[in-house]
């Protein structure tokens, strides 16, 4: 038994030797295995007296037991190595760019568009849309621009034929929804718009928000509200707002609004137009068999580019319809 | 209208200044576009007389002058056709600035000393004029300061009037309107009716006076049109942008200007008999002052004599009857036409005038005598004449009935949002110019004067009070809001689910014009014809789209012209068809896409975007939106006969996708492979409301199976077939590799599926799956001629 201590410091050392997971395996089957040196000791007890064997056997199981511990222990490094090798030989670049979709946009029209809505709904107020080739009716006559009616004249109207024309305002979908509803209405009507009319600052089509409201009670103080309100939330600033006394047919009093926005060379405020707006016309109600005397409302109506270009600071409207990629992917 | 603000400061003089009063009068609704110096910035340039004139001895167009005005009298060069000895001129001496910051000092033209300049009204930023020297009346004073002497100290300020304020249009108009906003009252000069000096009149017979309710005409004999204009009319007529012509057209231009009545004078040899105001024959034949012939429709109101016509009624005079400097007699027009008639005329004829600007906008019904006795006078004193009496021919139930008027003290507070003190709105009302008739128990009975006839109904004056009381000092309320909610339908999604779900899968929305060039629209929808505009903006922009693909193509040729190869657009409207009489407006969704399906990128990025990417991406859109779309084969003009598939939705055509046409991209210019889709919008977002099923605990089981089929038979008929045999239990049906090539033979593909089966109430075994795929085997065996790869 005296090479016992032999057999056991040379298992020590080959295990400690043991670089990889194969050898380490080796000198476990060496040693450990059936036929293993080790083992071989415990088969040697059967030529031992039955008084010698516990004890004989007892040693020859401590020196497997540590030469086991051993290689549990050396098993544990190599394979904690052998990850981190394998992890070592995966790493990647992870500064190269990723791969797979990219982002679109929404067009800035849209994007804008969306952004009145949202305004405008969460205050109660419902979208209605309408045919953008309208009659003559519900675009000039219902809203009491006559046939001689020389508003007319500012609206460049483009026709299909004398009754048919491209709507040049979304009021006329505002006409629609009163015919077939009954007040109180809180309404705004977005879309496409036409007027014949191409330069640096007209485009042929643009868009338009318009909104009405129609209560038993409401003044022309709360039209001053609600477009302040709608556009210091828009600008995200608190600017001034000022009417100014307009005319529009189909509403009374009428007024332009006019912001704040920046100084003119003298030091004074520099305003801009950027709405109309005005309280309904009786003659609207009575076309849609409202009762005017029961019922009042206010009308305002806005371009969804030119609001569109002063919050983002576009400085020529022609490209909102031009399409250029590098000019929409400035807005997703 | 534009006007000068000294003279409309003779008639109102408020203490503000130039700006304030601007501010002022826009904010009173007369909105003002710009306000403009009468003169360029000048100095040093005083009225000098031309003494001596005499030739340069070595320049033909150059003469020598000696000159008058300054401390000595000098010479100057001057090269003006006109220059002559004893005129008056604007003389630009030593040291003067003339507009531009151009100074003027001692030269030598041509070997010749010129002291100073004399100056041309160009030269002075008084007009274009490059005609000639400016010419000062003869008794104008020699040396003294020509910007004094002008008044040129003066802006003419230039208002963007809205068509209901016809009153506006003139200095009395604007006048009485700063009066109102300054509580001062503006008086022009005192008119007086002017006696008959002899008996003629001119006859006037009114055959329309439905639409000439008054007209009259007055004659002026011996008048000597020689005499030019005086200089201050010329002045104040070339500072509201009207070019002087003669005294007698000066002066009708003068008073419209002044008064707002638009006045014509006729040539009296010209006029045949008397004046009818009739209208016109169909056809019938008029040369307007402006030289154009024009055929007259029935439904033009002329003024005519008794042989032809020799006006349209308030737009333009003839030119046969018109005054010229040979004219002795004068017959002078005044009149009121209805506004309704003369609407559009004048644009119908290619014209716009003064005249017909302001008839059209509604002239005051009873200024014609007044405006008559102001233009006779002006005319006697400038080109004397002896007047004869007016003659008026009116037709008084044919005149704008005066408005009466209640207004409601309790209606004004209702609709203004504040309560103003009933003193104040009388007295608004009164500076104004509307007299209360009564005082009535709530408010009171306005009577409106004939130069408002814009003020007819009661919120008219509403407005009026609010306007003079001033928007910006009513009230803001707070914005109140109903609690009521509104209705929601949750299956329905909304368009911007739509837009969103593009946008992540990386397209960029585009919005593009409704009307579209009918060449690229004939080409990618040939069937349908678009609705054609009668006035469009230009021949590329003239039918209405049947599709969405017209603009879309467009905008992928403007962005493939700018080095753009990958392009992905969509874009949500309406297309407009013409069907049965009617005209649809469909809402679509339509999209283009062409280059590398991924951006390209450092591994496998190169590859173009086929049909079943696009394919992909609608397929996941509709299970967004939670509906079934099939495709099948189709046959489209504009698409690749071999790649275009029809989808329907439970039986309904809803749409397009497929690649676009070789033929057609050629002829559209375009590079690449083009797909392209374009959907009923309104039908796809029906979408649904989730409805929870229960799901299997029990384990599925998959097989996988080869086989070699026809290349005609269609992936849609093995799922049919696949479906209809492998029994209840089949979960699902995959395919997982499709390839055709040489080693199978020709016609032939090879299809490799993957079949998912799973039982809700139990495990299925291996004999069950084993005979529901051997099922699967011999159906495909036999209804598609397949045969199984080993």
């Amino acid at each position: 038994m005296e090479n016992l201590d032999q057999l056991v410091q040379d298992g020590l050392a080959a295990v400690e030797q043991a670089d990889s997971l194969q050898t380490l395996d080796q000198v476990r089957v060496d040693y450990l295995g059936k036929k293993g040196l080790l083992t071989q000791q415990l088969k040697a007890l059967g030529q031992l007296s039955a008084e010698e064997r516990p004890a004989a056997g007892q040693k020859i199981n401590d020196a497997k037991g540590r030469v086991q511990q051993a290689l549990s222990e050396r098993r544990a490094t190599l394979e904690a190595s052998a990850i981190d090798q394998k992890l070592a030989s995966e790493s990647i670049d992870v500064t190269l760019p990723g791969r797979g979709q990219d982002l679109g946009g929404l067009h800035p029209v849209t994007r804008t568009r969306e952004r009145i809505e949202r305004f405008f709904t969460g205050a109660g107020y419902t979208v209605e849309q309408g045919p953008e080739i309208e009659d003559d009716y519900h675009n000039f006559e219902a809203l009491n621009i006559p046939g001689h009616h020389p508003a007319r004249a500012m609206h460049d109207t483009f026709y299909f034929d004398p009754g048919t024309l491209l709507r040049t305002h979304t009021s006329p979908v505002q006409i629609r929804t009163m015919e077939v509803g009954e007040p109180p209405f809180r309404m705004i009507c977005p879309g496409r718009v036409y007027r014949c009319d191409s330069d640096m600052t007209h485009t042929p089509m643009f868009h338009q928000v318009e909104g009405l409201l129609v209560e038993e009670k409401v003044s022309f103080a709360d039209l001053k509200s609600t477009v302040e309100a709608f556009l210091r939330m828009f600008f995200e600033r608190d600017l001034k707002v000022r009417f100014r006394p307009s005319y529009f047919p189909f509403t009374e009093p009428s007024a332009e609004v006019d912001i704040e926005w920046g100084r003119e060379a003298d030091g004074s405020i520099k305003w801009l137009e950027v709405m109309g707006c005005g309280m309904v016309h009786p003659k609207v109600f009575q076309h849609c068999g409202i009762d005017a005397e029961r019922y009042r409302g206010f009308a305002f109506g806005l371009g969804v580019e030119r609001l569109a270009m002063l919050r983002y600071g576009v400085n020529d409207l022609r490209m909102f319809f031009e399409n250029d990629l590098r000019f929409l992917r400035q807005f997703r | 209208m534009k006007l000068s603000e000294q003279w409309l400061r003779e008639w109102v003089n408020p203490a503000s200044d130039t700006q304030a009063l601007v501010h002022q009068i826009t904010m009173a609704g007369l909105e003002v576009d710009g306000v403009e110096p009468v003169a360029g910035q000048f100095s040093g340039v005083i009225i000098g007389e031309v003494t001596e004139i005499g030739p340069h001895p070595d320049a033909d167009k150059l003469r020598i002058c000696q000159v008058a005005g300054g401390e000595d009298r000098v010479q100057v060069v001057c090269g003006a056709p006109n220059v002559r000895a004893g005129m008056k001129v604007p003389f630009a001496v030593i040291g003067a600035t003339l507009p531009g910051d151009f100074k003027i000092r001692k030269a030598r033209l041509r070997g010749q000393t010129s002291n100073g300049m004399l100056c041309s009204e160009a030269e002075l930023g008084l007009s274009e004029s490059h005609d000639g020297l400016m010419e000062l009346p003869d008794d104008a004073p020699v040396g003294a300061d020509l910007a004094d002497y002008l008044k040129l100290n003066d802006v003419t300020i230039d208002i963007d009037l809205t068509p209901n304020r016809a009153d506006c249009l003139s200095i009395r108009g604007i006048a009485r309107e700063v009066g109102v906003l300054n509580q001062l009252v503006a008086e022009g000069p005192v008119i007086e009716p002017v006696p008959a000096h002899h008996a003629e009149v001119i006859d006037v017979a009114v055959k329309a006076p439905q639409a000439c309710p008054r007209y009259l005409g007055r004659v002026l004999r011996n008048v000597n049109l020689a005499v030019p204009t005086p200089l201050w009319m010329q002045e104040k007529l070339r500072r509201s942008g009207i070019r002087s012509i003669d005294a007698a057209v000066d002066v009708t231009n003068y008073v419209m200007l002044e008064l707002g009545q638009p006045m014509h004078a006729f040539d009296r040899a010209e006029i045949d008999g008397g004046i009818v105001v009739r209208m016109a024959e169909q056809d019938e034949k008029l040369v307007l002052l402006d030289g154009q012939e024009v055929a007259m429709t029935a439904d033009t109101l002329v003024i005519a004599d008794h042989q032809k016509p020799i006006a349209i009624a308030g737009i333009m005079g003839g030119e046969h009857s018109g005054v010229s400097a040979g004219t002795r007699d004068l017959v002078l027009e005044a009149a009121y036409f209805d506004p309704i008639l003369l609407a559009g005329k004048a644009r119908h004829y290619g014209l716009h005038t003064d005249a017909s600007h302001r008839f059209e906008r509604g002239v005051d019904a009873t200024m014609a005598r007044e405006a008559m006795e102001r233009a006779t006078a002006l005319l006697m004193d400038i080109v004397g004449g002896e007047p004869g009496d007016i003659v008026e021919a009116v037709s008084e139930p044919d005149l704008p009935v005066e408005a009466v008027i209640d207004l409601r003290e309790q209606r004004i507070s209702d609709v203004l949002g504040v309560t103003i003190d009933r003193t104040e709105i009388e007295e608004i009302l009164g500076r104004l110019g509307l007299h209360v008739d009564k005082l009535l128990k709530h408010g009171w009975r306005v009577r409106v004067p004939g130069f408002r006839p814009d003020l007819t109904i009661e919120v008219d004056l509403i407005e009026e009070v609010g306007r003079i009381y001033g928007y910006n000092n009513l009230p803001v309320t707070r914005a109140f809001g109903s609690l009521e909610m509104r209705p929601q339908v949750e299956a329905r999604r909304p368009v911007s689910a739509v837009q969103s779900y593009f946008v992540s899968r990386g397209y960029q929305e585009a919005i593009t014009y409704s009307f579209v060039d009918p060449k690229i629209q004939s080409l990618v929808d040939p069937e349908q014809a678009g609705i054609e505009l009668a006035n469009p903006i230009s021949a590329d922009l003239s039918v209405m789209r049947t599709t969405l693909w017209s603009g879309l193509l467009k905008t992928l040729a403007h962005n493939q012209n700018r080095q753009q190869p990958r392009i992905r657009l969509f874009e949500t409207g309406l297309q407009f068809v013409r069907q049965d009489g009617g005209i649809n407006q469909t809402p679509m969704l339509a999209g283009v896409v062409t280059g590398t399906q991924v951006p390209e990128n450092w591994a496998n990025g190169r590859r173009d975007a086929d049909f079943f990417d696009v394919k992909g991406e609608l397929e996941a859109l509709f299970d967004l939106l939670g509906i079934r779309i099939s495709f099948e084969a189709g046959q489209h003009p504009a698409l690749h006969p071999g790649q275009t598939a029809k989808l329907t939705m439970e039986g309904e055509f809803v749409g397009w996708l497929g690649v676009l046409h070789p033929l057609v991209q050629k002829k559209l210019d375009l590079n690449g492979v083009i797909l392209m889709f374009e959907l009923f919008l309104n039908p796809i977002l029906s979408g649904y409301v989730p409805n929870f099923k229960e799901f299997s605990k029990f384990p599925e089981v998959r097989r996988d199976l080869a086989i070699i089929i026809g290349s005609d038979v269609t992936f849609a008929e093995v799922e049919r077939i696949v479906r209809q045999a492998a029994g209840r239990h089949l979960t699902a049906l995959r395919p997982f590799d499709v390839y055709e090539g040489e080693t199978l033979g020709e016609g032939k593909k090879s299809l490799a599926l993957s079949l998912f089966w799973q039982s809700t109430e139990r495990t299925l075994n291996e004999e069950e799956v084993h005979s529901f795929f051997d099922g699967v085997i011999d159906a495909l065996k036999k209804e598609s001629g397949a045969i199984l790869r080993s």
